[in-house]
């Protein structure tokens, strides 16, 4: 589904990610995890052609994402709250991004419907616009907005940072189902060990922009990673 | 401790990214700010003389006493817009061994030092200058000077005291309009002569020097007052929260019959109703629709038709002009979210282009009572608008494609130049300059309906190549996508 090839990007002569190449199956749950400025957003940025490589391409489903916009239909992010209108209630936020995916009102509302245990009675209704949400709330909404329209590909960066213990769990257990009942690609990074080898199938290491470990989740990975990490 | 804050604010100033930033905004800063200075002290110099050679047979002091009280209400009333009590960036002081009442202080004193307060010094010092020189008694004069300094004061902190109280209430600045209009109008009426009031008091103060004590006492009341209001205030849930607004939702369904670029619609028209910086180019716009007041009935201008056609394409293209020289800054709070939602780069603009479209043609309605002045008038206003939808909502699109400057929309509205960079200003020109030109050649040499033509004719070139143009303006905006994400992600 996703292909990086001889991907770099380098800021003023340094350089903050390298990959030779990286292949993401479809319907794969793939997990990054590093250290700050490992390159895991920058990594991301590409995938969503919001910077450009210094050299090589993402191939995104046989589009090369900085040729072409016909990505965008199947491919959702939620990578901070610049991904947010502040302004909007978050209702008006869903209903938007959903035009945009070709759902109507009603659509958007049964969409929504499966997720009140996660909004918890603090997003829906409350009259206040995205910008007055706390942090996690504000979290809750992006994460929510990924998902509209049965994107293919699924972008989400540090998904479980800023959320309450109770959203964390269940946001782990959404990740899980979507994966099993649909054929999503799910790119998710953290710095939560625990969480990534919960959720991802696949688990890919960057230290200082290089690839440094690929691993199929299995009962020793977090051991491995944690080893790894504290080494 | 003092010299802490000071270095504090010190370090603010010169290593905000602002200041860094944008120089040209502060060069132009120092020189409003060096021109209201000049101002100040030609006023200083000049009084003087002037009401002596107008008035010879009055006392110039007791005349320009009898006008304080104007000067004090205008000065009220503009601090209430333009000055606000700098409590923001204390917040880290809070849990640091410091005493609260040593942060108000601060504060308060703080707001002593401000532009405001040392503007009129520029002033009042020259003039009583020329006064001692002119055989006033040196006493009176400095008594005076002092009681100016003293009632500056007074108008600076009875202004927070205000800005407190409204702001509490809801009203935003209605009671001050309200005070402000009460007053002048009890006074101008003779109701009460405030004037007279306030101008016996000053000179029974020039006169009995001890009374200075009554301002002064005055002046300390009102500084007790504002820290009696700020100190309970100083809590992270007080004066020093964020206000969250009650969210008002609607539907808009109206926007709907303009298919696929209506949901933009629907967030443009939310951008500009919900956030305080857009919102108040609406407001622009009611004040440009009465420009044409100052031109119109004037018979100065009534053989310039090109300075009509100034007038024509500013009332019929204000809300474009202030609203598209920002396109597309104002998204730039969530720009990457467009860029990577399933949005089509020229949906987006056309949605901005309709917008600008209708607000053309809606100022021209609106304009249409103007043919009280002439029929030539509306003649002219609607070539603007041909003009203003044909070429200049082209150009500001095209404009736009160079923007790097980011718009964070909940700051105020009102001397905010963030976001304005080289691109407004080589931009205004042509929008407001090249129509005149191509209205005053054929004009000059064939002769009005020639004019008028030609900006009909060029408007209509730039509608019916509408596609052409955005299809070009598109390619413009892809080319810079990645320049424009890097510029809006860094935060002022």
């Amino acid at each position: 589904m996703i292909q990086a090839t001889e991907l770099s990007k380098k800021y003023g002569g340094i350089t903050v990610l390298n990959i030779d190449n990286l292949e993401i199956p479809k319907g794969q749950t793939f997990g990054l995890v590093g250290n700050n400025g490992a390159g895991k957003t920058t990594f991301f940025n590409l995938i969503l052609d919001l910077i450009n490589p210094t050299t090589g391409s993402v191939i995104n489903n046989n589009i090369q994402v900085n040729k072409s916009e016909d990505w965008k239909p199947f491919t959702a992010a939620f990578i901070d709250e610049s991904f947010l209108i502040g302004y909007l209630t978050p209702e008006e936020y869903f209903y938007f991004i959903g035009e945009l995916r070709g759902m109507n009102k009603a659509d958007i509302d049964s969409f929504l419907a499966q997720f009140s245990e996660i909004f918890n009675d603090e997003i829906i209704g409350k009259k206040k616009y995205l910008r007055d949400l706390s942090k996690g709330n504000q979290k809750k909404a992006g994460i929510v907005a990924a998902l509209i329209g049965n994107p293919e590909v699924i972008v989400l960066d540090e998904p479980f940072a800023n959320l309450d213990p109770t959203t964390q769990i269940r946001l782990k257990k959404l990740l899980g189902e979507l994966t099993k009942n649909s054929n999503a690609t799910v790119l998710i990074s953290s710095h939560d060990l625990g969480h990534v080898t919960e959720v991802c199938e696949r688990i890919v290491v960057l230290d200082k922009g290089l690839i440094v470990k690929d691993l199929k989740t299995s009962e020793e990975t977090l051991k491995d990673l944690e080893a790894y990490f504290s080494a | 401790m003092i010299k802490h804050f000071i270095n504090f604010e010190w370090k603010q100033f010169f290593r905000s990214s602002y200041w860094q930033k944008s120089i040209a905004i502060n060069i132009l800063m120092v020189f409003l700010a060096l021109y209201f200075i000049l101002v100040f002290l030609a006023l200083g110099f000049g009084l003087y003389p002037i009401l002596k050679k107008q008035f010879p047979e009055s006392d110039p002091l007791i005349m320009v006493n009898g006008f304080l009280f104007y000067w004090f209400l205008g000065d009220l009333v503009m601090r209430f817009f333009l000055q606000k009590l700098p409590v923001m960036n204390i917040k880290p002081l809070l849990i640091l061994p410091v005493k609260r009442s040593k942060i108000v202080h601060y504060v308060l004193g703080k707001s002593m030092i401000s532009f405001f307060n040392f503007l009129p010094l520029f002033a009042v010092i020259p003039f009583g200058a020329i006064l001692i020189s002119e055989d006033y008694h040196t006493t009176t004069i400095l008594i005076w000077m002092l009681l100016m300094v003293v009632f500056t004061f007074i108008v600076n902190f009875l202004n927070f005291i205000i800005e407190s109280k409204s702001a509490e209430t809801e009203l935003s600045f209605l009671p001050i309009i309200a005070i402000a209009s009460g007053l002048f109008a009890l006074n101008y009426f003779e109701v009460i002569s405030f004037s007279s009031l306030l101008s016996n008091a000053v000179n029974g103060i020039t006169e009995n020097p001890v009374l200075i004590v009554i301002p002064i006492t005055f002046l300390a009341i009102l500084y007790f007052v504002n820290y009696s209001i700020l100190r309970p205030k100083l809590y992270v849930d007080g004066s020093l929260k964020e206000k969250a607004q009650i969210a008002t939702t609607s539907d808009l369904t109206w926007t709907r019959r303009f298919g696929d670029i209506a949901p933009f619609l629907q967030l443009d028209l939310k951008l500009i109703w919900r956030n305080k910086r857009p919102r108040s180019s609406v407001f622009i716009v009611v004040m440009g629709l009465f420009y044409g007041l100052i031109f119109y009935p004037n018979p100065t201008y009534q053989n310039m038709p090109a300075m009509f056609i100034f007038v024509g394409i500013f009332v019929t293209g204000i809300f474009m002009i202030n609203f598209g020289q920002f396109i597309p800054a104002w998204d730039s709070g969530y720009y990457k979210l467009l860029m990577s939602q399933n949005i089509k780069y020229k949906q987006y603009l056309n949605s901005k282009f309709s917008l600008m479209l209708m607000s053309a043609i809606l100022m021209f309605i609106l304009s249409i009572p103007y043919v009280y002045f002439g029929w030539k008038i509306l003649v002219i206003h609607f070539a603007a608008m041909i003009y203003n939808i044909g070429v200049n909502s082209h150009v500001l699109l095209f404009g736009g494609s160079f923007n790097r400057k980011k718009i964070d929309l909940t700051q105020r509205a009102a001397f905010n130049y963030q976001g304005t960079g080289a691109v407004q200003w080589l931009i205004g020109f042509p929008l407001l300059l090249f129509p005149i030109l191509f209205f005053y050649f054929p004009y000059k040499f064939i002769g009005f309906e020639a004019g008028i033509a030609t900006l009909i004719i060029l408007g209509g070139i730039g509608i019916i190549l509408h596609q052409k143009l955005m299809n070009g303006i598109t390619k413009r905006y892809l080319k810079s996508k990645h320049k424009m994400i890097s510029a809006f992600d860094q935060s002022n």
